[in-house]
């Protein structure tokens, strides 16, 4: 069987009269944008919380990310009533609420994992599609609407048809410059936005073995760009020394337990899969998405998609696409003048990220005319980075340094672009508008080489800027 | 709590068309800035709808043909992206009850279900054959019969396509699944004691 079945089977209560199952959940996250109309439905059907120590809350959405914007109220007066509504309902029902004064508080899925509460053969949800991200340590995770976030708080449970598996293989090793951002951008493109639909993703190989957990954490979050609603890697000795010694993680006895538990769901070497992809690592280049979803990817240095050349099926799409991108089909990006520049999201911005970033900018300078933000995850990734002196080498390259929150990612708080602005972005979506301004353009790309593009100021190769060789 | 069976709709139908229309286009994200789901029938669409400035621009909600239309039409993976159920939530509020699509997003398709709105698809030649039916004649009457999953405009009928389970939950008007969960919970409880990592 493969992790997900056993999983899968473990968390069973029953089988639903319409045939889906009843699913009990380990660990259930949430946060201020998804959850404030599940306690008010909760409120109309005079419902309660029912296992309040498996849910845990944080505030990342709308929070903004300059210090002197965090001082309460907010500027903006429903994100302050959408706080304080979480806060209320955190209060009222018990649930643990990682706030802006806890000193942990993140990305729901930054601050997960790193809490240790997200631990493998868990099923994990949050009103919130890139859940996935927390099947790098083995668990199975999902996004789940806000009635299915009412149905959670009060019976820890939810209605779900079965999903099928398919394993993603990426065996071999990754070209310098080449990181699990590009991978998933890569996986994305071969199998398109909506190949996942009805699966779950089981990323193996020794490519993927390879990765650190904040690596494979990048890969499972952007599962669901391509339609896969769970991704995850089956746990290893490096899944049970991340997780050691973290504040919610077992201790003692517990741990030699759990362990065992981690060993036991892992896939079994002759687990039967629905679907088997197989990938060379080595064919994987520095991917860029040019478009509007995230399955429009080119190599840094390959030409955009012209519609002449592609499917008739696909021509409007593509032609649309170029149009509210501003570019000319048949050209390659790179080159392509940007004006913000954003390292940050649940995607990228855990601590090895920004290590991997300052590391190479060092000695470098941002481009003039360029806004360049780095965003941490979380309060405890801000804190790490400062402490090795991280923070101060993006100032003196040029970067502001921000407080932990989305940011960017999503046009939900301060930091928005502005008019057609082009935003290099460490983050997963570029639909239209996602980035706040209806005409904003976004290209979604490796955390260096979005500091490749803030330095050269227009999309560049980071193997290039920055001297990296094989 | 009694949910109605939802065996049939019949109503009028606008063809939004595109592949990989995603959440963010349905309801921007500036628009979930609120602790309610209220208001949001406005915000469908809001920026392929409008300019900067507030002016329509040309899209088939702001066409006044297709007014009162309560059926949407859609190409493949409608509703990619976010989890938000603001987005079904504003189909509902604009007052459309069935969408017809090449294909879904997987929570789409599970947040639509669970407030009732049946998601069914089609082939790509059907969808483009019954939006030619649309444009020709907009006050095409469009029954979606859930029950039988067949979708009837005039003289054309078509088989339409629906998870097996969602079949079930919107016709025995169980598609909203609290009360079952609910009936559940005991038994949840009791599963929780069994998974190792409770007691840790
Ligand atoms: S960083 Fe972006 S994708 Fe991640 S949770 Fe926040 S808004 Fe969603």
């Amino acid at each position: 069987k493969s992790l997900f079945h056993k999983v899968w089977d473990a968390h069973t209560v029953r089988t639903l009269p319409d045939g889906r199952t009843q699913l009990f959940i380990g660990l259930h996250l949430i946060h201020e944008v998804t959850s404030p109309q599940a306690f008010g439905m909760m409120k109309d059907l005079q419902l309660g919380v029912a296992f309040p120590e498996r849910t845990f809350a944080t505030v990342d959405h709308i929070i903004p990310t300059a210090k002197q914007q965090r001082l309460r109220p907010f500027r903006d007066s429903l994100a302050e009533q959408m706080t304080v509504h979480l806060t209320d309902s955190c209060k009222q029902f018990g649930i643990r609420f990682f706030h802006e004064h806890s000193g942990a508080q993140g990305i729901v899925h930054v601050v997960g994992p790193e809490q240790g509460l997200t631990q493998p053969g868990m099923t994990v949800v949050c009103g919130d599609s890139h859940t996935s991200t927390h099947g790098a340590l083995g668990a199975v995770a999902f996004g789940i609407g806000t009635s299915q976030v009412r149905d959670v708080l009060s019976t820890q449970t939810l209605a779900m048809a079965k999903l099928k598996v398919r394993r993603i293989e990426v065996n071999g090793r990754l070209g310098a410059g080449v990181y699990a951002k590009d991978v998933i951008l890569h996986i994305i493109r071969t199998l398109g936005v909506n190949g996942g639909t009805g699966f779950a993703y089981e990323f193996a190989g020794t490519a993927i073995e390879a990765m650190s957990m904040e690596e494979r954490m990048t890969l499972c979050n952007m599962s669901i760009e391509g339609g896969a609603r769970v991704g995850y890697v089956n746990p290893d000795q490096k899944t049970f020394d991340y997780l050691r010694g973290r504040p919610f993680a077992p201790k003692d006895a517990d741990w030699e337990r759990a362990v065992a538990y981690w060993k036991s769901i892992a896939s079994d070497k002759d687990a039967s899969y629905d679907d088997v992809v197989v990938i060379k690592a080595e064919t994987i280049p520095p991917s860029v998405t040019w478009g509007v979803n995230p399955g429009h990817v080119v190599a840094i240095d390959e030409p955009v998609p012209s519609p002449e050349n592609v499917a008739a099926h696909d021509r409007a799409q593509i032609a649309d696409a170029l149009k509210y991108m501003r570019l000319e089909g048949g050209k390659p990006v790179k080159g392509e003048k940007v004006d913000v520049t954003f390292i940050g999201s649940c995607t990228n911005s855990r601590i090895s990220d920004l290590r991997e970033v300052a590391k190479h900018v060092r000695g470098h300078r941002v481009a003039a005319g360029v806004k360049a933000l780095v965003v941490p995850g979380s309060q405890l990734v801000k804190e790490q980075a400062e402490k090795e002196g991280l923070d101060k080498v993006f100032t003196e390259a040029g970067f502001e340094w921000r407080e932990p929150g989305c940011s960017m990612c999503l046009g939900m708080n301060p930091d928005k672009l502005v008019g057609t602005q082009l935003c290099a972005s460490s983050s997963n979506r570029n639909f239209k508008g996602r980035m706040g301004s209806p005409e904003g353009r976004t290209m979604l790309m490796s955390p260096l080489m979005v500091a490749a593009a803030a330095i050269r100021g227009s999309l560049a190769d980071a193997r290039e800027v920055f001297g990296l060789e094989n | 709590m009694a949910l109605a069976q939802i065996k049939e709709v019949v109503g009028r139908g606008v063809y939004i068309p595109g592949d990989d229309i995603d959440t963010d286009q349905i309801v921007p994200a500036r628009y979930l800035v609120s602790v309610t789901f209220d208001g949001l029938g406005e915000a469908l669409f809001y920026d392929a709808r409008f300019e900067r400035d507030g002016k329509p621009k040309q899209h088939p909600l702001n066409d006044a043909t297709y007014k009162g239309a309560t059926i949407v039409l859609g190409n493949a993976n409608f509703g990619c992206g976010s989890s938000r159920e603001h987005a079904p939530q504003a189909f509902a509020k604009a007052g459309f009850k069935a969408i017809i699509a090449e294909s879904f997003a997987e929570i789409f398709f599970g947040n639509s279900t669970t407030l009732g709105i049946p998601c069914v698809t089609l082939n790509h030649d059907e969808i483009e054959g019954l939006a030619r039916a649309i444009a020709a004649k907009p006050s095409l009457e469009i029954t979606v019969d859930v029950e039988h999953l067949e979708i009837r405009a005039e003289a054309q009928v078509f088989k339409c396509q629906l998870k097996p389970s969602a079949h079930d939950a919107l016709v025995r008007g169980e598609w909203d699944p609290i009360a079952q969960l609910i009936e559940g919970e005991p038994q949840a409880r009791a599963l929780s004691k069994t998974l190792p990592y409770t007691s840790w």
